[in-house]
């Protein structure tokens, strides 16, 4: 007749401790994720740090006197790269991010865009390179070119930038694009003063960790043969060159312990033009969370 | 004032115009990949039946007698991305909870960029790391004998890549769970674990598997470190510990080489671009078919 169960046991105390248990089993899988970090950076610089030195930044890569090889070649490639990337892609995603946002009606084609930008963001970046190896190298003949690089960089990059610029546009409230239309300015007016004004921020953010992206990415660039010996420095777009990663692949390939090292000092000096701008990325990106121009 | 206003809508009508062809520029792009793709494989299956490709178990296209069967490639590629998520998913789940239910918001604002840094690495540095640390310092003293190319160095780097792929997701995924789940469950006298476990993890359970699903095919389609660090060796194995090949790492090998435009083995790369590109965006499409099909809307 008992309607209560009388043997009732919360247990409240073993089930705290498997609770501890478990929030310290998840605390050390943070732990362990920076640890790996640690141990990468740790053992990269450990391999690189002897050859580290302005000669390094300013010698031309050689084979036969490793002692004096040196990134200068793909160090101002990479700067090519990068600049030419930045101008192609930055403007077309940012205007691509504002139809899509401020522009299109929701209609099919919209959804299709969007659609078709979603999926593009997770084609592997070699896709992009064989793309680039048929349409820039074969049919454009831009050759084994700076600009051929840039331009596939460029669409690699295209969607990761669309869609960051998107979310940045979409955390400006409505209220902003209804105030200016009310005093009757138009569409552009209005994107152009007041919407954009507030995204910028958000939009560098992603368009900072876009192009760190681009700067690493060694496998589409061999794809188009980038994979030369260059001991010069490229003098406009459409000359051959070399880039960081590719130089850095090149030496991790050669048999010698010393190109190993001196791979390791590329890193080093990869990573201290990557790193710098992740960090201005996410400052940027914290800086505009605290202050919002509209809260 | 009238003259104004209709220089002013000509103006908009052609902002309106060049913004729309930006957008256009990425439908342009798929179109292009598909067209390239297409267009190089269909004469490479004209010359070798489509099945031959998908199911012989042989990959030998530079060397005699030649066979260009696929799978030792769909082999060594799911092997890595595989192991990677065996590496990933423990770590990246564990930190997602750990960020979105134990960590206060100043652990959290420093902990989410350091991991983020993981995602900003290049690939060709986890290679890197792959060789000269992975193989030596943690395989080899395990598995004596072990090859300096394996298949387990390169999964244990694609996983440390992919782990704030899986973190960061699954974080945004538990913080889409209201608030008022939670509390309820506390009234109910639930202890933290509870809550994470029975509450929070089955609401966001989409957004989890979501997360494996696009962390998976970041791993197939991951190429330089596992060039780097799983060698070139087509092999039919489920052994981590011996040399492989993936679809990306033979793609790199043949373009690293000189094999002369219009021959078969030049065309091979188009094909296995062709599968790399069809399975990744399967697993793509899946993710966002699980996110929009099982969702919990609490709004």
């Amino acid at each position: 007749m008992t309607l209560v169960n009388t043997n009732f046991e919360p247990r409240l105390a073993h089930r705290r401790r498997i609770g501890w248990f478990f929030a310290f089993a998840c605390a050390s899988m943070v732990v362990l994720a920076v640890f790996v970090l640690g141990v990468l950076l740790i053992s990269v610089a450990d391999q690189g740090w002897r050859w580290l030195s302005l000669d390094f930044l300013d010698n031309f890569p050689s084979r036969l006197n490793p002692e004096k090889a040196g990134v200068k070649s793909a160090l101002f490639g990479t700067l090519w790269l990068i600049g030419l990337t930045a101008a192609v892609s930055v403007p077309i995603g940012m205007a691509a991010a504002i139809y899509l946002h401020e522009y299109a009606a929701k209609g099919k084609l919209t959804r299709f865009i969007e659609l078709n930008i979603a999926n593009l963001a997770g084609v592997p970046s070699i896709v992009y390179g064989i793309l680039g190896l048929a349409v820039f190298i074969r049919l454009c003949g831009l050759g084994r070119s700076v600009l051929a690089g840039a331009l596939t960089l460029s669409l690699l990059i295209l969607p990761v930038i669309i869609i960051a610029s998107r979310e940045a546009l979409a955390a400006v409230p409505d209220s902003i694009r209804l105030a200016a239309f009310g005093l009757g300015a138009t569409r552009w007016q209005t994107v152009r003063s007041h919407v954009l004004p507030a995204a910028i921020p958000g939009m560098m953010t992603g368009v900072i960790l876009a192009l760190s992206r681009a700067l690493g990415e060694a496998a589409p660039l061999i794809m188009i043969g980038a994979l030369t010996f260059i001991t010069f420095v490229p003098e406009g777009p459409l000359d051959t060159f070399t880039a960081m990663p590719i130089q850095i692949y090149n030496w991790i390939d050669e048999p010698d312990l010393i190109f190993q090292e001196l791979a390791g000092a590329g890193i080093l000096v990869l990573l201290g033009m990557l790193l710098p701008m992740n960090a201005v990325a996410v400052g940027i990106r914290a800086w505009h969370q605290r202050r919002k121009a509209w809260s | 004032m009238t003259g104004i206003t209709g220089i002013v809508r000509i103006k908009e009508r052609l902002i309106h115009g060049v913004l729309f062809l930006c957008a256009l520029a990425s439908v342009a792009t798929t179109a292009g990949i598909i067209w390239v793709l297409a267009a190089e494989s269909y004469l490479f299956f004209q010359e070798l039946h489509l099945l031959d490709f998908l199911f012989g178990l042989r990959w030998a296209p530079l060397l005699e007698p030649k066979s260009f069967g696929v799978l030792p490639l769909v082999c060594g590629t799911f092997l890595v991305a595989g192991g990677a998520l065996l590496v990933a998913v423990p770590i990246g789940l564990g930190s997602g909870i750990f960020l979105s239910e134990y960590a206060p918001s100043r652990v959290r604002s420093i902990v989410k960029p350091i991991l983020e840094i993981l995602a900003g690495i290049p690939t060709v540095v986890y290679g890197y790391f792959a060789l000269m640390f992975v193989t030596p310092h943690i395989i080899q003293p395990l598995a004596p004998g072990t090859d300096i190319f394996n298949a387990a160095s390169a999964a244990i780097v694609v996983g440390i890549m992919i782990i704030p792929t899986i973190a960061s997701l699954c974080d945004d995924a538990f913080r889409a769970v209201p608030q008022s789940l939670r509390e309820g469950a506390y009234a109910l006298s639930a202890t933290r674990l509870e809550v994470s476990t029975r509450v929070v993890l089955p609401s966001a359970m989409s957004g989890v598997i979501a997360a494996v699903i696009l962390a998976f095919a970041r791993a197939i389609g991951e190429t330089m470190a596992v060039t780097l660090a799983a060698g070139a060796m087509p092999r039919l194995t489920l052994n981590p510990l011996v040399s492989i090949q993936t679809m990306t790492s033979y793609i790199v090998q043949v373009s690293l080489g000189d094999t002369p435009h219009g021959t078969i083995e030049y065309q091979t790369i188009f094909a296995v671009g062709m599968l790399l590109f069809l399975v990744t965006l399967t697993f793509n499409v899946i993710a966002q078919g699980v996110l929009r099909r099982f969702r919990e809307a609490y709004e």
